[in-house]
């Protein structure tokens, strides 16, 4: 290679933080790839990224790791520290390169002498800035929508009034399109504007494109000049749908070649214009009448499409772009795939590519479900196959909502064509129930605009599901069924028969399906890429079997609210320790936005369902030794007993046992019998009996299921009533399991244990402490490790009783148990027999890798080594991320069910120092000193002392009547506000409009008569981008650090140096 | 229930699936695969595809149905087409039939339910063979259709008003190449592969794509060596990039398995410049017999053969791949203009 690039020795990548909504693990797939890529030439790497859950932040990856806030001053001084000669901007999502942005601003780079690597910072500003990027277009005759800039609302009106309602509100500077949407008059507009222009300088206001398609590209530029479009991609939801939220296939289907061809010559010269090294996203709209386009927007980063285009094609986006970045020209990197061609080729598929959002609107109290212009999905799934049906029932299959395909949905609709007009998180099944009753194609294009030809795939899939249900089922018709991507499953139902009979049957007749691979040149050349898919259109298998010597792991599947990317961590690091002992490794995960689906992490990779089906096809074709599900979460994890029981070998603890953890009834039996202490409970197979209960304890009572992750359906009930209600949707949940009531204790002290045991015994294991008190969802706490306020005893008793349960269950490999103490009481909550969201953090605080630890338990390659895990000379502190101001109406309230969409940790000298950088780390930005503080009455005097020494540090506290009184009494400086419900001035709501108020601690008190009005506030402050905590724990230590003016800026130290 | 097919490969190998717009008769020719992903209703009527069954790796084809605007000449010119999915449902504002009914129109079988994937492999390993589709299982015997020249009959001019004159030696040429080149101010005169044009007046040349091994072109290739004498510039593309080497005394060889779609990469030589290239032939100029005064202009990235070759003082260039595009991406549509600009 002769542009080996000069002068850079040391360079910093820029990570994204906190998983959240618009912007998930696909940023650890960027960063990894780019770490990668720089160190193979042999540059000294650094990385700050507070999300400790990633692979990118492990110890074989970069040089250097800073566990530190994304804010500018910190990122100033590592660069101070460092001195780096370049910086990354484009892997760490619209974070990085907003940050980048503003420290470019303030002059840090040219002060300290630091290189932008990639497209130079005028032609990111002239992406991200929507009148300089229009104008820029109109230079070269590109055509974008009609719009205008404004910067207040009035502006604003001006401009929708001149381009006609309905327009399109969009916001610069923002991710997965925050603030945007349809607008339909000027008083919605006036409103929505308010609100968007406290988060940003400029709002856009343009021509609504409803009805035409969406198309991206993918498109890399060296600078030589040489740009290739790597990928397209069509939304199956025509424009209106953000394309995070819609469902999306490669390559585009419904485009000519000229029209395929017109907007790839666009996007090369737009971006040719632009100037841009390295990678970019391209979207338009198409009008599919006239042909006519519009350029949307122009993303000069890594993005969630990038990710998606990367595991679609097999081409490496992110680590050519680095590449790229560092001088190198297209035709001098080679293609990872064949390793023989160029990476100055645009792929060639042979297979079509389907990608699903995964939402979770339901475990969001009060969100609503319509989907639109804003993204809400947390999550998505990736289908590979070779034919629209087969990808499609495939995608819903991945999705893991208890949908088996299009036909079988857990959903009940009362007017599904309702729900195809105005969009809602359902609407495939919507399209589904609608063709059912009659609905035609035509209709329901007028209905969504959705292009027909997706549409009558769709009714293809209605009437062969009809027929399959009323003729005789023979090989022809049972292929068809398969190759149309219907589950043996259904197939099963329809027949009313079991899905091991008709499994019987398929393999009888030999309908198999067959593993291709993915070679990005559509057999057109020899490659050795270890890429897999299955699909029921085909006679042949590419690949021979790898047999007795490979395991299998199984991934995570899609990321939703209490699975993310911690668990592509473990699987992860589960396969390299594997690997490392010379065991053939097999991936399989449906998740595009992962590091675990790149395919040199693992011998082989299957991009595929993690179905009892489909996992049992590919073990039969294998012929594996044994499986991993301890370390995907849930989905895997559930699997394991009808593997086991199917005569598959489950690699650890028993499948048997895991279900004795697992199951409610099973696991407080056994707790009974070892006397080991928990929460009362009961069986609840009838209302009465929950009732008579619930007599007995009193409420509240906790509800749960079993098989239960992130606390779905989990809730506290605080009458008769709300029994009644909530018992109704347990059930149907998980109707082959029983619910289980409990005691729900208020006021103790959560903790957690994190180990591995091999046969039975304690190997290594990590007790953490959870900062609010019980009550809050483990997923949501704001989680301490080492535990630093324990009693010893305590942490003893906890050992103690932690070693009977997992003699008890015989693990061997990773565990997790949940314990709650109160007045030195110690109770189990719960106990997971597999990896937990908590592994990568008290991992890489203590620098004892647990799931390596737990995998050579599990093959029997454990080094006989002692671990001190209990007292180290640093704390770490993990916080949870919220996405509440992506989803309108939710209420930011921590409670039972997991709400949250990430996380991030970091490291520090004492509680209150890692607290607040944690704290910080979740992206907050606290403008000015002016506290609302709102507080019920238990709770008012703990705040009584921080209080006083806030205003002491020149804080200035509001409040409403009963705090505010509260104060005064106790001689505290406190201005009175009056309630939003009251109507006067000066009023909490005027305040927060105004930008007056800097942070919101506001908690509720339960079941009090002002809670829907404590709603209001919490919304009104997530709306105005306010900080704001609801916890009266966490709450008062934030305080604590802001009156002793905890600085960031201070003691700014990489991981390695807590070792 | 759909009635079964065969693909017979000279081999011996049989694939099996369905077959559609059957008519009783044997279908032979030779068996290439193309990697496009849209451009079907293009490459179909695409003349150098005549004497071929074409086989498309992308397993769904007919989607957005048939344009008549996309023609790349008059009718189908595949002998049979082979994929593993044909769309029923095709939705596009310009289509006027669907892909089905259009070959059956033209008595084109098409054998589908095929693992193109298994078939596109097989041909890789193997190279291109004949092959013959039916819908007996019974072994026939396979052999390559003989060549057939498709040319016009006799000249025609496209804008006779202009002054410069463009001689175009009609192999079997694209309806987009002579679409790029009178967009420009010349006079184009359309003329049959064995035509003599060297003694009328003339400004340059421009050597067309076709079917089939360019040894059978000698008329053509006679004809070229005294323009080459004439000093003219003149332009080949695809079989015309051949013609032109032949002309000037290199040789060509027949690549293992060909280069048929829209993602080839070119390189300039000796420079950083790199094009995504549509192409389709079978045929390549073996670098070691170019002459003295001859060089390599573009250098296929994948494999390093030859896609276009330049003479170093006269303005001969030719490019193996197609500028003209349709289907395939449009980077190196200035060719036309340096063509055209070098008269």
């Amino acid at each position: 290679m002769n542009s080996k690039p000069r002068g850079i020795k040391k360079a910093l990548i820029l990570g994204s933080g906190g998983l959240r909504i618009g912007q998930a693990g696909e940023f650890d797939y960027s960063g990894s790839q780019a770490i990668k890529a720089l160190k193979e030439e042999g540059i000294y790497t650094i990385l700050v990224n507070p999300n400790i859950a990633t692979v990118q932040t492990d110890d074989d990856m970069a040089d250097k790791v800073y566990f530190q806030p994304l804010q500018p001053e910190v990122v100033t001084k590592i660069l101070e520290q460092e001195r780096p000669d370049a910086i990354l901007l484009s892997f760490g999502g619209q974070t990085a390169l907003s940050l980048g942005l503003e420290l470019y601003d303030l002059g840090v780079f040219k002060k300290l002498n630091v290189k932008v690597l990639g497209s130079p910072v005028d032609v990111i500003k002239a992406t991200e800035d929507r009148e300089l990027f229009k104008s820029a277009l109109a230079k070269i005759d590109v055509h974008t929508a009609k719009s205008m800039a404004t910067c207040d609302v009035s502006a604003a009106c001006e401009a929708a009034k001149i381009i006609g309602y309905p327009v399109m509100m969009r916001s610069g500077y923002s991710l997965g399109g925050l603030g945007s949407g349809r607008i339909d008059n000027e008083k919605e507009l006036i409103e929505r504007a308010r609100e968007v222009f406290n988060a940003v300088p400029q709002i856009l206001i343009e021509e609504y494109l409803a009805g035409w398609k969406e198309i991206e590209y993918e498109i890399v530029r060296d600078i030589a000049g040489n740009t290739i479009a790597v990928c397209n991609m069509e939304n199956f939801d025509p424009m209106g749908i953000h394309t995070g939220e819609s469902i999306v296939v490669a390559p585009s289907q419904t485009l000519t070649n000229n029209e395929y061809q017109m907007l790839r010559e666009v996007a090369l010269r737009t971006i040719d214009h632009l100037g841009i090294i390295g990678e970019c996203n391209i979207q338009y709209a198409l009008n599919p009448k006239t042909g006519d386009y519009r350029v949307i927007e122009v993303n000069a980063r890594l993005s969630r499409s990038s990710a998606l285009a990367s595991k679609a094609t097999g081409y490496p986006l992110a680590f050519v772009a680095a590449k790229l970045m560092l001088g190198y020209k297209l035709y001098e990197i080679k293609n990872s795939v064949t390793q023989d061609t160029s990476a100055f080729f645009e792929p060639a598929l042979d297979y079509i590519a389907l990608k699903m959002p995964r939402w979770d609107l339901a475990k969001l109290k009060s969100s609503d479900h319509n989907i639109g212009s804003e993204m809400k999905s947390v999550g998505e799934v990736m289908a590979l196959g070779r034919s629209f049906p087969e990808v499609l029932q495939k995608a819903i299959r991945m999705l893991n909502i208890g949908a088996d395909g299009l036909s079988s949905h857990p959903y009940e609709f009362t007017n599904p064509v309702e729900e195809i007009k105005t969009a809602t998180d359902r609407r495939i099944f919507a399209i589904y129930e609608a063709m059912k009753n009659g609905r035609s194609v035509d209709l329901i294009h007028k209905d969504s605009w959705i292009n027909k030809w997706f549409l009558y795939h769709l009714k293809d899939i209605v009437d062969l599901q009809q027929s399959l249900a009323k003729t005789k089922l023979t090989r022809d018709n049972l292929l068809d069924a398969k190759r149309m991507g219907f589950s043996d499953k259904v197939i099963a139902t329809l027949r009313k028969t079991t899905e091991s009979k008709i499994r019987k049957l398929r393999l009888k007749h030999n309908v198999k399906p067959v593993i291709k691979l993915i070679d990005t040149l559509a057999g057109e050349f020899d490659a050795s890429t270890n890429y897999l898919y299955l699909t029921y259109h085909g006679e042949t298998n590419d690949i021979k079997p790898l047999g007795k010597k490979s395991t299998v792991v199984l991934g995570s599947g899609p990321y939703c609210i209490g699975s993310s990317v911690e668990f592509d961590w473990c699987a992860v690091n589960c396969a390299k320790t594997l690997r490392k002992n010379k065991i053939k490794t097999i991936i399989i995960n449906s998740n595009p936005e992962t590091v675990s689906t790149d395919f040199d992490r693992s011998d082989r990779l299957y991009f595929d369902e993690l179905t009892f089906e489909r996992v049992s096809d590919i073990i039969d074709f294998e012929h594996s030794k044994d499986v991993v599900v301890s370390v995907g979460g849930q989905i895997a994890n559930n699997l394991s007993l009808k593997l086991e029981n199917s005569g598959y070998t489950i690699l650890g603890t028993s499948a048997k046992n895991i279900d004795r953890a697992e199951d409610r009834q099973k696991f407080s039996s056994m707790l009974g019998g070892l006397g080991i202490d928990q929460p009362r409970w009961t069986e609840a197979a009838s209302l009465k009996k929950a009732k008579d209960f619930a007599k007995k304890i009193g409420y509240p009572l906790l509800i749960r299921p079993s098989y239960v992750l992130s606390g779905g359906a989990m809730n506290v009930v605080y009458s008769d009533a709300e029994m009644s209600e909530y018992l109704g949707q347990a059930t149907k949940l998980s109707p082959d399991h029983p619910v289980v009531i409990s005691e729900f204790i208020l006021d103790g002290k959560e903790l957690e244990i994190d180990g591995v045991a091999k046969d039975g015994k304690l190997v290594v294991y990590a007790f953490s402490e959870h900062i609010e008190n019980a009550g809050v969802h483990s997923g949501d706490a704001t989680i301490m490790y080492p535990a630093q306020r324990v009693y010893l005893e305590t942490v003893r008793e906890m050992k103690n009783i932690t070693k009977e349960i997992i003699q008890n269950l015989q693990i061997t490999g990773p565990f997790n148990i949940q314990f709650i103490a109160k007045h030195s009481a110690i109770k189990v909550i719960e106990c997971n027999v597999r990896a937990s969201r908590s592994f990568p953090f008290v991992s890489k605080t203590s620098g004892y890798n647990f799931i390596e630890i737990a995998t050579k338990a599990m093959i029997g390659k454990l080094n006989k080594q002692v671990y001190k895990t209990l007292e180290l000379d640093h704390v770490g502190i993990k916080s949870p991320q919220f996405s509440y101001n992506r989803l309108k109406g939710s209420d930011p309230v921590a409670g039972v069910e997991m709400a949250s969409t990430g996380e991030v940790a970091c490291l520090g000298r004492n509680v209150n120092e890692a607290f607040y950088r944690s704290w910080m780390a979740t992206d907050e930005k606290i403008k000015g000193k002016n506290l609302f503080l709102s507080l019920p009455n238990k709770d008012k005097y703990k705040f009584l002392e921080v209080a006083k020494k806030l205003v002491k540090s020149g804080w200035k506290i509001y409040s409403t009547r009963g705090t505010h009184d509260f104060l005064k009494s106790n001689d505290v400086k406190v201005s009175f506000l009056h309630r939003i419900q009251e109507n006067k001035e000066p009023n909490i709501k005027t305040f927060t409009d105004k930008g007056e108020i800097s942070l919101v601690i506001s908690v509720p008190s339960p079941n009090d008569e002002s809670t829907p009005y404590a709603y209001r506030i919490r919304r009104l402050a997530i709306d105005n981008h306010v900080p704001i905590l609801t916890n009266a724990q966490s709450g008062r230590i934030l305080l604590d650090c802001l009156s002793e003016n905890t600085s960031l800026t201070e003691e700014v130290q990489p991981s390695s140096y807590y070792r | 229930m759909a009635e079964l097919g065969y693909i017979h490969l000279s081999d011996g190998h049989i694939f099996s699936g369905n077959l559609l717009n059957w008519n009783n008769h044997f279908v032979t020719g030779e068996v290439v695969f193309n990697t496009s992903m849209a451009g079907y209703v293009e490459s179909l009527t695409d003349p150098s595809y005549s004497n071929q069954i074409l086989v498309f790796t992308y397993p769904l084809i007919g989607n957005y149905g048939v344009q008549i605007k996309d023609f790349e000449s008059s009718k189908i010119q595949v002998k049979g087409v082979i994929l593993s999915q044909i769309s029923l449902h095709p939705s596009h504002e310009d289509s006027t039939v669907n892909l089905r009914q259009w070959l059956k129109s033209q008595n084109i079988p098409i054998l589908y339910n095929i693992d193109t994937r298994a078939l596109t492999l097989h041909l890789r390993s193997k190279g291109v063979m004949a092959g013959l589709i039916t819908n007996s299982l019974n072994k026939p015997t396979v052999s390559q259709p003989s060549h057939k020249f498709i040319s016009a009959q006799k000249p025609k001019i496209y804008n006779p008003k202009s002054k410069k004159k463009i001689i175009l030696v009609d192999c079997g040429v694209k309806e987009n190449i002579i679409k790029s080149i009178i967009k420009y101010d010349a006079q184009v005169i359309q003329v049959p592969h064995d035509y003599d044009y060297t003694n009328q007046p003339y400004d340059g040349v421009l050597l067309s794509n076709g079917p089939g091994d360019p040894t059978s072109y000698q008329a053509t290739i006679e004809i070229t060596k005294k323009a080459l004498k004439n000093n003219k510039p003149i332009f080949g593309i695809c079989l015309g990039s051949q013609i032109m080497g032949l002309s000037s005394g290199a040789k060509t060889y027949k690549l293992r398995f060909g280069h048929r779609g829209q993602n080839q990469p070119c390189k300039v030589e000796n420079s950083d410049r790199c094009y995504v290239t549509s192409q389709n032939h079978g045929y390549a100029l073996d670098e070691k017999t170019l002459p003295k005064g001859w060089r390599v202009l573009f250098r296929n990235l994948n494999d390093n053969s030859i896609e276009g070759i330049e003479h170093q003082t006269k303005p001969f260039f030719s490019v193996q791949f197609h500028p003209e595009a349709k289907p395939g991406p449009t980077d190196t549509a200035w060719l036309f203009e340096r063509f055209v600009k070098s008269l």
